[in-house]
């Protein structure tokens, strides 16, 4: 079972390259917002982090993360603390969580944004969501990102139209703090994954998935990134993780998430 | 005491130029009911400090809007406000952008009777560069610097429970009560529209008193509204309506607010509203979400 898998999705690929963020992150409450983080935090914490804690998405901590799909209600799920929205914050201020988030934008610093794009601050393009809890989250815990369509438009070349989270930009720097306070961990695209461990907190390119080149990624990439001299091809799934997906999500929503689902090896 | 109104006389206690902030969460228990009746009234000038959902939306769209402090407005499922979007693309409302904790800081802010709560949400971003009023200072204690995130001072709350008395003990028995203590308590009045009014004897029985989450000194009036939270979700009575926010969402290119409020509001009593979005029965009926 724990033999590699030939067969398997390129969102099937980025739930386990997901998945891995928390491979070492111990007792924190794990949060994947959308279908495949929260499938990636629900794979670590049934496989190689139970230690994790997850929520039900609404009130309540689970000793057993719920399958994202094929349920009618929230009867007999496996609950074992209630984690209203005000006691969320209590956790995220302690620190012990990780967040797997899709923002909108990424900049070279980390920074992203979910607000709003284009215009002017008082007069946007495009209302987006607000900042929500990506302020909070950002100087308090770890968090991930999550880019289904690794493009200039989400890695842009500036920065972000509305700066949502604290990144490694020393010009933001607040005082009493170092670049190093700051826990940004993995980001997991449809192209590649990377990390901020560059020289200076650069982004750094970590794996890239099978069939994608680094000329691939640098071209949709809207800033330098560090490219290390050996960038070795994205682990694939094992033939047990993807078992595990499957029941986790037993209709199969994982398939819609990504435009055509592609196939993991694009080569 | 006597706290029961109706929703007419109790959100005529609400003035042009007040500070009103709404409990409930996205598109979960918005007192939809006491919304309705503001967008009929000739209130404006409002700032707005929600969790917010179809109540900021419909309050922007009808012009009762001066500010919004927000930190989001989404509808979940829809995860972009119709009307929210189109008050900010068109730049029609001033704001107060902050994170969902920094308002939950500032109603506890409110609530405590301090000006401010010191907290480091919001620094090395752009929460503290278009707040002009939101201040970053020093600490008596450390070299660090800390955001002063200032009360939240209500001049009234709407709330939706599930059950109220006529003094206002009031009951949410759903799995969250979101920050409507703290809207309560952050707020000079507050205004709670409830699914049931029960005798007090209702919260003597078993453990039904562990589901009040705030004392009835902090309420002031109770207005019973059974399904009053429609569009919105009363977990666990009743879910909230898809197919009326799909429609409500579908509006702003079809027509605009304006049609929507003709068609389900103007000169319409609440239980005309629910005759038009299929009566009580089909309210309470609606399935509860699965997340």
């Amino acid at each position: 079972m724990s033999q590699a898998a030939t067969q398997y999705s390129l969102a099937e690929l980025m739930i386990v390259a997901g998945a891995e963020a928390l491979r070492h992150d111990g007792e924190v409450l794990a949060t994947g917002i959308g279908v495949l983080p929260r499938l990636a935090a629900s794979l670590a914490m049934k496989t190689f982090n139970p230690d994790l804690m997850m929520t039900d998405s609404e009130a309540f901590i689970l000793s057993e993360p719920n399958p994202i799909s094929g349920r009618s209600s929230h009867e007999g799920q496996k609950q074992e603390s209630w984690m209203g929205f005000s006691r969320i914050f209590d956790n995220v201020w302690s620190g012990k969580r990780h967040a797997i988030v899709g923002p909108s934008q990424i900049d070279r610093y980390g920074q992203t944004n979910i607000s709003a794009l284009g215009g002017s601050y008082d007069k946007p393009k495009s209302q987006m969501l607000g900042v929500r809890g990506f302020p909070g989250n950002s100087i308090s815990h770890a968090n991930s990102f999550f880019v289904p369509a690794h493009s200039k438009r989400v890695f842009v070349e500036g920065e972000c139209d509305v700066v949502c989270s604290i990144g490694y930009n020393p010009q933001r720097l607040p005082k009493g703090y170092a670049l190093d306070d700051i826990d940004i961990r993995l980001v997991i695209t449809d192209l590649c994954v990377m990390d901020w461990k560059g020289p200076r907190h650069m982004l750094q390119l970590l794996s890239v998935h099978p069939g994608v080149s680094v000329e691939q990624v640098l071209e949709n990439t809207g800033f330098e990134i560090h490219v290390p001299s050996n960038v070795p091809v994205t682990t694939a799934p094992t033939m047990e993780q993807l078992a595990i997906v499957a029941q986790l999500d037993p209709q199969n929503w994982r398939a819609k998430q990504l435009k055509d689902n592609p196939p993991g090896n694009r080569g | 005491m006597n706290k029961v109104r109706t929703a007419q006389e109790a959100v005529a206690q609400i003035e042009s130029g007040m500070t009103v902030g709404i409990g409930g969460w996205g598109p979960r228990r918005k007192p939809m009911a006491l919304v309705r009746e503001l967008l009929r009234s000739d209130v404006k000038d409002l700032t707005v400090v929600a969790y917010g959902g179809a109540d900021v939306g419909m309050l922007c769209a009808a012009g009762k809007v001066k500010k919004v402090v927000f930190a989001f407005v989404s509808l979940d499922f829809i995860p972009l406000e119709p009307y929210f979007r189109e008050a900010r693309q068109n730049g029609t409302v001033e704001t107060m952008e902050i994170d969902e904790g920094m308002m939950l800081l500032g109603l506890r802010a409110a609530a405590w009777g301090v000006p401010f709560i010191p907290t480091r949400i919001g620094l090395g971003t752009d929460v503290i560069k278009v707040n002009k009023d939101l201040k970053v200072i020093g600490s008596p204690y450390d070299d660090k610097e800390w955001v002063a995130m200032p009360a939240l001072n209500l001049d009234v709350a709407l709330i939706h429970a599930d059950r109220a008395d006529e003094r206002g003990v009031c009951q949410i028995k759903g799995p969250d009560l979101y920050m409507d203590d703290w809207f309560a308590r952050a707020a000079k009045n507050t205004i709670v529209s409830c699914d049931e009014l029960v005798p007090t004897a209702y919260f003597h029985a078993g453990d039904e008193a562990r589901y009040v989450h705030w004392e009835r000194s902090q309420t002031q009036l109770v207005v019973p509204a059974p399904g009053g939270a429609h569009p919105s979700s009363c977990n666990p009575l009743y879910g909230y309506d898809t197919a009326h926010f799909n429609e409500y969402n579908a509006s702003v290119k079809d027509g605009g607010f304006s049609r929507y409020f003709e068609k389900y509001i103007a000169g319409k009593s609440e239980s005309e509203y629910q005759m038009a979005v299929g009566g009580l029965e089909k309210i309470r009926a609606l399935a509860l979400p699965v997340y």
